[in-house]
């Protein structure tokens, strides 16, 4: 059993966002940079939780991105992981970062590709399913549990209103989002190991993104909060009906 | 060069969003000089040529019981077939369950620019530029697709649904559907709730609500409003509320025409998913509370008193009993 669990690199969830150079790109000073929440959380940790029942599996983490986040990568093993690979390149866009990660997949033959259900930063929720695509791979997504069963995985993914239960046989590519594991720190052991864990650079293939970022703006800020005192929620009710117009 | 869109359907009936991202292609055709057409998979029970009224031309509808259940890879191949027999050059979808399965296929299969959650209709006057929400709805980029073909997916309450008078012709497409490679097994949809995705009105609880018991205040607000509930990561994560209902920057981000947060600070992960919301409305009984910062109108008290109040006073004004 051979699982890759792909890592993006993400602001962290209270960093401030403001941009530079004219809006086109993101104002990196003084933000600490953490392994986008659904990887880690629910990708990886379930990853984790499938090699402690099955000793035999391994575990391959991937990231897209230069030589700085190797730390990133590090923090990644200290949880868990046997082996990472980084190609070395920015990351253009989901298309030109899927294609990457399938460039290695193709070598490496996985049994279970394990995405994060979007970056917390682009939101593309696009790169598993472009993966599923070029290795024409079932694809679940949005999954908040994960069974194995020899060679057939049973899924519960959200749905409008509710959630599917679906099975499939290996290999497949799935999205994780929250349910599927629990957050976890990595302990001393860990971080110890994880310095000396394989981390190999790879140079990129040729692919053009399809898309790119031509600026950025920041929502406009609200007009200021209407106060109605606690004695008359009556006329708070009025105001969304006859002002606001809600309902 | 046509738009095609697809509209989502579920057990036989075609989905509010989907009636969101039609009147955009229809505005997408307009602006660009030419018709929005859309496709249908599975059978319905709707009228579709009444899909008309929101622009459509003409329904592509493959009215086969193989695609009554929602497949990513067969309805990829579909799409995809009916993009380029149609010789369709922009590709709309709903950002919502199915289509964040679908689009990023498409975009494989087709060889297009995908973007993602748009909030806006594109700029064409100098390339192809869509403004879509980033770091979890705190700012919007603005994405250009370089492709020939382009591929939206649209966030729900982006645009406003636009009805005409319109009757939409349909063509009937037939073909061989590939081999489904995921089995469903189950379905679970709670019936009866207004799922919370695509709700127009939201109220939420957060810890202030101090226990799961007390849940009573939002729901019945909820019920009388005919809103969908919500609630903050840390009820969520205590178990209180099943974790679908979790908004915020590792939950759902949403954008209802109205979010009323009883109970909840407002930290900064929690306004992230929430803050494109129209009118936000906030009961509190701390008045340093952030959320009062991020909000539209605000009650400063105990909500376990003005909550009710407010239900009733709802109540009243609708004429319920």
């Amino acid at each position: 059993m051979k699982i890759l669990v792909c890592i993006s690199k993400t602001p962290d969830t209270t960093a401030k966002i403001s941009f530079t150079d004219n809006d086109t790109k993101f104002n990196e000073s003084g933000v600490q940079f953490i392994i986008n929440p659904y990887d880690e959380w629910y990708a990886l940790v379930r990853a984790i939780e499938l090699k402690e029942k099955d000793p035999s599996t391994i575990i391959h983490l991937v990231h897209v991105g230069p030589a700085e986040n190797d730390a990133i990568i590090r923090k990644a093993l200290a949880l868990g992981g046997d082996e990472a690979f980084r190609i070395n390149s920015h990351p253009g866009d989901d298309y030109y970062v899927a294609g990457q990660i399938v460039n290695l997949a193709k070598e490496q033959h996985y049994d279970l590709i394990f995405t994060g259900k979007e970056t917390i930063d682009y939101n593309g929720s696009s790169v598993g399913g472009m993966i599923a695509e070029f290795l024409e791979l079932p694809y679940i997504s949005l999954a908040t549990k994960f069974e194995l069963n020899g060679n057939t995985a049973t899924i519960t993914r959200e749905i409008e209103g509710g959630e599917e239960v679906d099975e499939a046989a290996l290999p497949i590519v799935v999205s994780c989002q929250k349910g599927m594991a629990e957050q976890r720190i990595p302990n001393m052991r860990g971080i110890m190991s994880a310095r000396t864990k394989p981390l190999k650079a790879i140079e990129p293939v040729a692919i053009d993104p399809l898309t790119s970022i031509s600026s950025f703006e920041l929502p406009a800020p609200k007009q200021g909060v209407k106060m109605i005192p606690a004695d008359n929620p009556e006329e708070l009710v009025r105001l969304l009906h006859e002002e606001a117009k809600v309902f | 060069m046509s738009v095609l869109v697809f509209l989502d359907q579920a057990e036989g009936h075609v989905k509010k969003s989907s009636f969101e991202a039609a009147s955009f292609a229809a505005k997408i055709a307009e602006q660009t000089g030419t018709e929005a057409n859309g496709i249908v998979l599975g059978e319905v029970k709707d009228d579709l040529q009444s899909l008309g009224k929101y622009g459509i031309k003409k329904i592509y509808h493959a009215a086969d019981a193989q695609l009554n259940q929602f497949d990513d890879e067969i309805y990829t191949a579909l799409i995809a077939d009916t993009v380029k027999s149609s010789g369709s050059n922009v590709v709309v979808l709903s950002n919502n369950f199915n289509g964040k399965a679908i689009a990023p296929r498409l975009s494989v299969r087709l060889k297009s620019g995908l973007i993602s959650g748009a909030v806006g209709l594109p700029d064409t006057s100098n390339g192809f530029k869509v403004k879509k929400s980033v770091f979890s709805g705190k700012a919007f980029a603005n994405v250009e697709i370089k492709t020939d073909i382009k591929i939206i997916t649209l966030n729900a309450n982006a645009f406003k649904v636009t009805e005409g008078s319109g009757t939409a012709t349909i063509e009937n497409i037939t073909t061989q559907i590939p081999r489904r490679k995921v089995n469903v097994r189950e379905v679970n949809v709670v019936k009866g709730e207004v799922p919370l995705a695509e709700a127009e009105l939201v109220v939420s609880g957060g810890r202030g609500l101090k226990g799961p018991e007390n849940w009573g205040i939002v729901t019945d607000l909820a019920k009388a409003l005919g809103a969908a509930t919500a609630c903050s990561r840390p009820v969520s994560d205590s178990g209180w509320r099943p974790h679908h209902e979790h908004v915020g920057q590792t939950g759902l981000t949403i954008a209802p025409n109205m979010y009323f947060a009883i109970g909840i600070s407002g930290a900064i992960q929690h306004l992230a998913g929430v803050n494109r919301s129209k009118t936000i409305v906030v009961i509190n009984k701390d008045p340093e509370a952030p959320f009062f910062k991020a909000a539209d109108y605000g009650i400063v008290g105990d909500a376990f008193e003005v909550v009710p109040k407010i239900t009733e006073a709802v109540k009243k004004l609708k004429g319920q009993k």
